[in-house]
C-alpha cells in the first residue's frame, strides 16, 4: 500500500489530494502514471503533462525509480514558489 | 529555531528589523549581509489581481529548504543564513519570501543569496495561484527561471 499525494492544479482537477493505492510490485514511477492515466478522465489528460513531477518520500525522483510499499509519492506540476 | 542556517514556512508575516537582527547581532566575524526580499505584484495590470494563494507540500518543503542552505554552506563561506516562505492567502505587496545572508566577505553573500532564491524557485515545492475579477489560475513555471537554476548547477567553480 502507497499514500499518493497530489498538488496544486492535479489536486483541483482530480477533485482529492491523497489516496492509498495497492501496487503491483515491482512498480516504477512510470508504471505508476501510466496506470492513473489508463483510469480515463480527468487522469489521462490531467496527468498527460510533459512537465509533470514526481518525488518519492519527499524526494524528487525519476520515472524509473521503483517504489517500495509503504511509500508515499506525490505529483505535481512544476514549482512556481519565491 | 536556533543555529548557522535557518529556515521558516509559514503563513503570517515576518519583521525584517528582527531579520537583520539575527544577521547583525553578535557576528562582528561577518562583514556582508546580503538579503533578498520577494514580494506580491501586480503582475496581470489592467486585471486587478486580488490575491495570492500559496500551496505547498509540507515537509519536503523543509526539507528541500535545508538542503539548499548545506549546499550554499558548502560552496561560499557563510555565518549565517535564513529563508523564510509565506504560505497561505497574500495580498498585493505582501512580502512572499525572505532569503539572507551574512558573511566574512561580500562575493560570498552576494552567489550564495543570488544561488539561494534561484534554486528555490525551481526546487522547492510551492504553488502560486493568483484569484483576480476574471476568476482563479494557477501560475506557469517561468523558462527563465529554469535556466538561472541550470547555470548554478554547470558554474561549480561559484
Amino acid at each position: 500500500m502507497i499514500t499518493l499525494l497530489y498538488f496544486a492544479r492535479y489536486r483541483e482537477a482530480l477533485g482529492q489530494e491523497k489516496e492509498q493505492l495497492e501496487l503491483d510490485s515491482p512498480c516504477s514511477l512510470q508504471d505508476l502514471l501510466n496506470t492513473l492515466r489508463d483510469r480515463g478522465e480527468p487522469w489521462a489528460s490531467t496527468l498527460n503533462d510533459s512537465k509533470l513531477l514526481m518525488a518519492i518520500n519527499q524526494t524528487i525522483a525519476p520515472p524509473n525509480q521503483l517504489i517500495n510499499d509503504g511509500d508515499e509519492v506525490a505529483l505535481f506540476p512544476p514549482v512556481t514558489g519565491g | 529555531m536556533t543555529g548557522r542556517l535557518q529556515l521558516s514556512v509559514q503563513a503570517q508575516d515576518f519583521d525584517i528589523e528582527e531579520e537583520y537582527r539575527y544577521l547583525r547581532n553578535n557576528n562582528s566575524e561577518s562583514g556582508a549581509v546580503v538579503t533578498f526580499l520577494g514580494q506580491v505584484r501586480d503582475f496581470n495590470l489592467g486585471e486587478d489581481v486580488s490575491e495570492l494563494e500559496l500551496e505547498h507540500y509540507p515537509g519536503m518543503t523543509e526539507s528541500v529548504l535545508q538542503k539548499l542552505l548545506e549546499e550554499a554552506d558548502k560552496r561560499w563561506v557563510i555565518n549565517r543564513a535564513k529563508i523564510i516562505h509565506r504560505v497561505g492567502a497574500l495580498g498585493a505587496s505582501d512580502k512572499i519570501v525572505w532569503v539572507a545572508v551574512a558573511s566574512a566577505h561580500r562575493g560570498d553573500a552576494f552567489k550564495a543569496c543570488e544561488f539561494l532564491i534561484d534554486a528555490l524557485k525551481t526546487q522547492a515545492p510551492f504553488w502560486k495561484k493568483e484569484r483576480s475579477s476574471q476568476g482563479e489560475r494557477w501560475l506557469d513555471a517561468r523558462d527563465s527561471d529554469q535556466d538561472k537554476a541550470r547555470q548554478w548547477m554547470a558554474n561549480d567553480d561559484s
